[in-house]
């Protein structure tokens, strides 16, 4: 176990090594100069000796495989460099950000994970008029994209009904009571879709275990059906909402993205956009390299867990 | 081609059949958007932020551009991403699914490792960090989305591949003396259709979705062409004064998402001949239902490595 884990994070790291070099490629390849087009994403025409200076700075005149060395030799360090319109290291942006874009990611994971487990392992157990309605309500919950959730509820509940705030962000340590209501809305809009995902995962597992052989052997010895659907169904149905949910979370370092952006929540995601509407690659390399170490590491936690959960998978 | 008629029945389901017919409508719109469109969609007039009436049914925008002029000419660019990526995504996919399943060595681990790199960046993040590189556009977004929807189509194969090459009518076909492009592209190729048309919908449903993201975050489609994804920007904008843009479009992305989904589902229902046989009423045997791929794109599910 604790060597196939070894071999999973040497795996990942690799593969983050690659997705590294990607994203140096992808910068040499952008067409023209990207230290002009830098300057010029400003507004004004620059000067040769700005554009000069610049690409000293961004080290651009270096033979390329030096280059490579040393982007490849910072993020050793653990450096991301340096923003370009003010100089913060991008590690630095990144710390002050990243938490909070994980608080809206895990709350929204606790809610759908509860409420998605509950709606469909009732849904599978009672069947019936319930499970019409749930497979119903979870085709669409999962066909509204969360940013259309994001708006609509804005509207409904912050616009019209004036309920809860309409987006924005207040710490922690200011005060616990807004933050989370400053939170709700958000949550909900990344909830719909992932509860209706993990809804549906759980109806078709608990489907699925329900007619196994060792089921009936409980039925059949006298347990009380209670105990069955609890202890030796439900149970055993949990690895692939486990899988789900881990996957989502990963789809979801992506989906707030565009929900940070509807709420003006200042996370990760906020960081990016900026980087990319001001053109200032080392945030949106920086960026785009931790969301995708997270990825890589959530999809290994998800794998060992699995392991956990599932013997049959632990190799 | 019992498949055809298997498939046809499953069209009678009324969610089906209604969903087929939206989408139908909703390309014959998007091809003769010019004709049917009441006015230029980027016309301005001063009638604006209107509301519904007998000129403008869906009302105006703050420029007094027609609402519903643009959602009609707005289905071409969407419907145009949407289809272009998924071709794209689809082909390249098939084709690395097949050299990884067929070719053994390092050709066959090098193009389902390569895969696994794509794989490695949440769909947006990768999309947002080419549309920094080389700026925004339908051609930028087709480009990606088909690279970024590719592996989860070669998976599928590769997968469908390792089983089907092992059949005894592959093998057969092999002791005949078959050329191995033969075998691969007349005998193997068409077993792996039907999985292959699922995710195709599937990819319909995410590209739509994915593309709308990236309109709405203004780093899509450029304005001032219309497309649902910018309209819904536009819309949160004026949420207080004209909330009727910011539901019309907003309807008519979910609408559209849901129809591809509801097509997967049917597709999948009709093509295997399994399923089909045995579901052919209630949803109840459904084991892993294909919809729970429409967000996240992450059709990981755990192929067997080559034995």
């Amino acid at each position: 176990m604790a060597l196939n884990i070894v071999k999973r994070l040497l795996a990942g790291a690799a593969l983050l090594f690659v997705v590294a070099t990607i994203v140096f490629v992808a910068l040499q390849l952008v067409p023209g100069d990207p230290a002009r087009t830098i300057l010029t994403g400003t507004g004004a025409t620059p000067t040769e000796e700005a554009v000069q200076a610049l690409r000293d700075q961004l080290g651009l005149n270096l033979p390329i495989w030096q280059q490579y060395a040393n982007f490849m030799g910072q993020l050793f360090t653990g450096s991301l460099g340096e923003s370009l319109q003010n100089g913060q290291p991008v590690l630095d942006l990144v710390a002050q950000r990243l938490p909070r874009t994980l608080v809206l990611i895990g709350f929204s994971t606790v809610v759908s994970v509860l409420l998605g487990v509950l709606i469909g392992s009732t849904a599978a157990r009672f069947g019936g008029w319930w499970d019409r309605i749930v497979l119903t309500a979870t085709s669409v919950g999962i066909a509204i994209p969360s940013f259309v959730a994001a708006v609509l509820l804005v509207y409904a509940f912050g616009v019209q009904l004036k309920w809860l705030p309409s987006g924005g962000f207040v710490p922690f340590e200011r005060d616990p009571g807004d933050f989370f209501r400053g939170l709700v809305l958000p949550t909900a809009a990344l909830a719909i879709g992932f509860t209706g995902i993990i809804a549906r995962m759980t109806r078709s597992a608990v489907l699925g275990i329900g007619n196994q052989d060792w089921v009936r052997t409980g039925r059949a010895v006298g347990l009380r059906e209670d105990t069955v659907f609890r202890r030796h169904v439900l149970r055993n149905s949990l690895s692939p909402v486990l899988t789900v949910t881990g996957l989502q979370m990963g789809a979801m370092l992506g989906g707030t993205v565009i929900i940070e952006r509807v709420f003006n929540y200042p996370g990760l995601s906020g960081l990016l956009i900026d980087g990319v509407t001001q053109r200032d690659y080392p945030i949106v390399q920086g960026v785009v390299l931790v969301i995708a170490a997270l990825f890589v590491l959530l999809n290994i936690a998800v794998d060992i867990a699995y392991g956990f959960l599932d013997p049959r998978g632990r190799n | 081609m019992t498949q055809l008629s298997s498939l046809l029945r499953q069209l009678r389901r009324p969610g089906a059949a209604l969903a087929a017919g939206f989408l139908v409508l909703l390309v014959l719109i998007a091809i003769f958007a010019d004709i049917l469109a009441p006015y230029e969609p980027i016309a301005q007039s001063a009638d604006r932020l209107a509301g519904p009436s007998a000129e403008h049914w869906l009302g105006t925008d703050q420029f007094g551009r027609d609402t519903l002029s643009r959602l009609i000419v707005g289905s071409r660019v969407d419907l145009l991403v949407s289809f272009g990526a998924t071709a794209v995504a689809t082909i390249l996919g098939v084709v690395i699914g097949l050299i990884g399943g067929s070719s053994r060595g390092a050709v066959g681990l090098l193009s389902m490792r390569g895969v696994e790199v794509i794989l490695a960046f949440p769909p947006i993040v990768f999309a947002l960090l080419i549309v920094t590189l080389f700026g925004p556009g339908e051609l930028t977004m087709i480009a990606t989305m088909g690279v970024l929807f590719a592996p989860a189509f070669a998976r599928i194969v590769y997968g469908e591949v390792l089983t089907i090459r092992n059949l005894e009518y592959v093998q057969a076909s092999e002791v005949i003396g078959s050329r191995r492009t033969r075998i691969l592209f007349r005998v193997i190729l068409p077993g792996v259709v039907p999985p292959v048309l699922v995710q195709v919908s599937l990819t319909l449903a995410s590209t739509m979705l994915l593309s709308a993201g990236l309109s709405f975050l203004g780093l899509g489609v450029v304005p001032p062409t219309p497309s649902w994804g910018s309209m819904i920007g536009e819309g949160q904008a004026l949420m207080l004064s004209n909330p009727l843009l910011l539901f019309v479009s907003s309807g008519i992305i979910v609408a559209t998402i849901l129809a591809f989904s509801v097509l997967a589902d049917t597709i999948d229902r009709g093509l295997d001949p399994r399923r089909a046989a045995q579901v052919s009423r209630t949803p109840r045997a459904r084991l892993t239902p294909p919809t729970t791929q429409v967000i996240p794109v992450n059709p990981r599910k755990k192929l067997e490595a080559r034995p």
